[in-house]
């Protein structure tokens, strides 16, 4: 019966994560701003972790935790670093 | 950038970054990880000075420069290659020593973990040197 619920759960989890993968994807590809895309950028290295992690409880190893912090640690440097140049083009247009 | 929030973080927050270098070094053999990727994450430990700082304050403090460590990484990898010969078979074979040390418990070193060393320092400094050389005005 357990297990039963678990299988569910992890179900319901990749449709809302794949949902959530698929709005964050149309904001990439439309956000009128590069602002927008940044943080779409981001939330898509967010939901990637959270597939990773689920996956993880699916195959019952705890070695794909590790993956999804690294990943995490990624993908802050790399929004990191795409502000600072944006703020250097702005202050060059200025 | 001259953030002061950032440049506050980045004092405490890179060291986690060289932290899960460290680990994807060592349990690389095993499990997920490995040399390059370490390399590239202790990488990103100065990368995120270099974008809370300028990469030109951050060139001039660093005391190795990157082409140092490629090469010190290229000779640990060669350094590897010789334990093979003395045991008895070929080049690259690799030789496990068992080590009892009293805090940690039984560990194995061998020559594959020096090669991943050596494959640690090329990375970083490979990447060091890209970002280096990008990040110059010319």
């Amino acid at each position: 019966m357990t297990q039963n619920i678990l299988d569910i759960a992890v179900l319901i989890c990749f449709l809302c994560m794949l949902i959530a993968m698929l709005l964050a994807f149309v904001r990439l590809v439309r956000g009128p701003s590069m602002y927008d895309r940044i943080a779409a950028i981001d939330f898509i290295a967010s939901i990637t972790m959270g597939f990773i992690l689920i996956y993880s409880i699916v195959i019952k190893k705890s070695m794909y935790v590790d993956i999804a912090i690294i990943i995490s640690l990624i993908s802050f440097i790399g929004t990191v670093a795409i502000s600072t140049y944006l703020k250097l083009n702005i202050k060059k247009d200025e | 950038m001259n953030s002061i929030i950032l440049q506050l973080a980045a004092k405490y927050l890179k060291i986690l970054f060289l932290l899960f270098a460290l680990i994807a070094l060592i349990r690389g053999h095993n499990y997920p990880g490995g040399g390059f990727i370490g390399g590239l994450l202790a990488a990103l430990y100065i990368v995120y000075d270099s974008l809370a700082f300028t990469s030109q304050q951050i060139e001039k403090k660093l005391r190795i420069h990157p082409e140092q460590y490629i090469g010190a990484g290229l000779l640990c990898a060669l350094l590897s290659f010789i334990p093979g010969i003395y045991s008895g078979s070929s080049l690259m074979k690799g030789v496990w020593l068992s080590l009892d040390i009293p805090v940690i418990g039984v560990t194995k070193l061998g020559t594959p973990l020096l090669f991943d060393i050596g494959v640690f320092l090329t990375v970083m400094g490979v990447t060091l040197l890209f970002l280096f050389t990008l990040s110059t005005k010319r």
